[in-house]
């Protein structure tokens, strides 16, 4: 499908490839493990998928019309795909994000002339939902809120796009699906569509192992406000993976399969690998919501460089 | 040496449910030896046998004290130190 001709960036979304992850296999020679590299979406990751979806089904029923604006809290990757899909579609986008995003991160959505608001950096994402439902509920009818967290369209996109195209890529094989939560839309999503298959297969959800924790796009849902949803009884198990396991497996996909990827792909890897050696057969797909480059911070000597 | 320590929502169950708390130190691994008294738990969640953990972000005001002088960074009277957490979910 990636090499089919499009009218628009919006039909770029979703038939990304899987890579099989030797290197890993190596430990584990009777499982095969493969990683869905979400980051080839046009927007740099997963998160083009329910963006795309809630805009265009918001679009459809007249929720979202070129006289509001959207608006919505987001980490980041989100933003990104309102951002470009708005620009793409012609519609007005504000993003609430914290304060302590990375510079980069406001750069690439401003750079499709997107709105920043920022919230106190002490209070997380948590913080920015709240701060953001404040100015929806200030100003209702100037605004399109999608709200990624209570949307149905976000695991939807999942249903429809990744669970289908994992059964396409993989259908004959996959014994165990693996992915972290984070508004848990991808979880919740492609396990409704895995568990329609003929076959059993196990899914299972990562988590931060520590409520403070560094897998940027990661909730630990004991100690945030749980996603609408989210419905906790459909993971068959909740696998806690600490952070410095997420980062060092980041390290070593870059350096042993060329693959550059963000904290939360470690954690859904590193999650995908202790369930292979655990099963010891079978067949393990995870995925990879973005790249790493996402992630870069200053440099010391950069910090204060000015253009 | 009275610091102020902004303490981030996942980390409250430590210091029940405060979100700022103060201790008394003259650098910044004093204040965390400070904190571990007060809230026992709080300084395996920011360092460990090798200094801050590579996730945690500290500020000394409002600077990373990374590029000030880590773990010695000095704090004065009145200071602020800030524990900013990752930006979690979606």
């Amino acid at each position: 499908m990636r090499h089919r001709r499009i009218e628009s960036i919006v039909d770029a979304v979703g038939h990304t490839p899987m890579v099989r992850l030797r290197s890993l296999e190596r430990e584990t020679p009777e499982v095969e493990i493969y990683l869905k590299l979400e980051y080839a979406n046009p927007g740099g990751s997963v998160k083009d998928r329910p963006a795309r979806q809630m805009m265009l089904d918001a679009i459809a029923d007249g929720r979202l019309t070129k006289d509001r604006v959207l608006i919505d809290s987001t980490s980041g990757n989100t933003g990104v795909a309102y951002s470009l899909f708005g620009a793409a579609l012609g519609y007005r986008v504000q993003l609430v994000m914290p304060e302590n995003v990375s510079q980069a991160r406001k750069d690439i959505t401003r750079a499709f002339g997107t709105e920043l608001v920022f919230s106190d950096p002490m209070e997380g994402s948590d913080g920015a939902i709240r701060h953001c439902k404040a100015l929806v509920e200030a100003e209702p009818s100037h605004y399109f809120y999608p709200d990624q967290y209570s949307n149905a369209s976000n695991p939807k996109a999942h249903f429809l796009g990744t669970g289908a195209e994992i059964l396409e890529q993989v259908g004959d094989r996959i014994t165990h699906f693996v992915t972290g939560l984070g508004t848990s839309g991808t979880m919740m999503g492609t396990t409704r569509r895995l568990k329609q298959h003929s076959r059993p297969i196990t899914c299972v959800a990562v988590e931060p192992a520590q409520p403070f924790h560094g897998l940027e796009g990661l909730k630990h849902m004991g100690s945030s406000i749980v996603p609408p949803i989210f419905d906790p009884a459909l993971p068959d198990e909740l696998l806690p993976v600490e952070t410095e396991d997420g980062w060092d497996m980041s390290d070593r996909l870059a350096a042993d399969e060329g693959l550059h990827v963000g904290h939360s792909t470690g954690a859904n890897v590193f999650g995908a690998l202790t369930l292979a050696r655990r099963i010891g057969r079978g067949c393990v797909v995870t995925l990879a919501p973005d790249r790493g480059d996402r992630y870069f911070a200053p440099l010391r000597w950069e910090k204060h460089y000015e253009w | 040496m009275s610091i102020t320590v902004r303490i981030p929502t996942p980390l409250r169950t430590l210091t029940e449910g405060e979100d700022e708390v103060s201790v008394e130190g003259g650098n910044v691994a004093q204040v965390i030896d400070a904190l571990e008294a007060a809230h026992p738990g709080l300084k395996d969640r920011l360092v460990d046998d090798k200094g801050v953990r590579r996730f945690v972000n500290l500020y000394a005001n409002d600077e990373d004290i990374r590029f000030l002088d880590g773990l010695e960074t000095p704090l004065a009277d009145g200071d602020t130190l800030s524990i900013i957490p990752a930006i979690a979910g979606g």
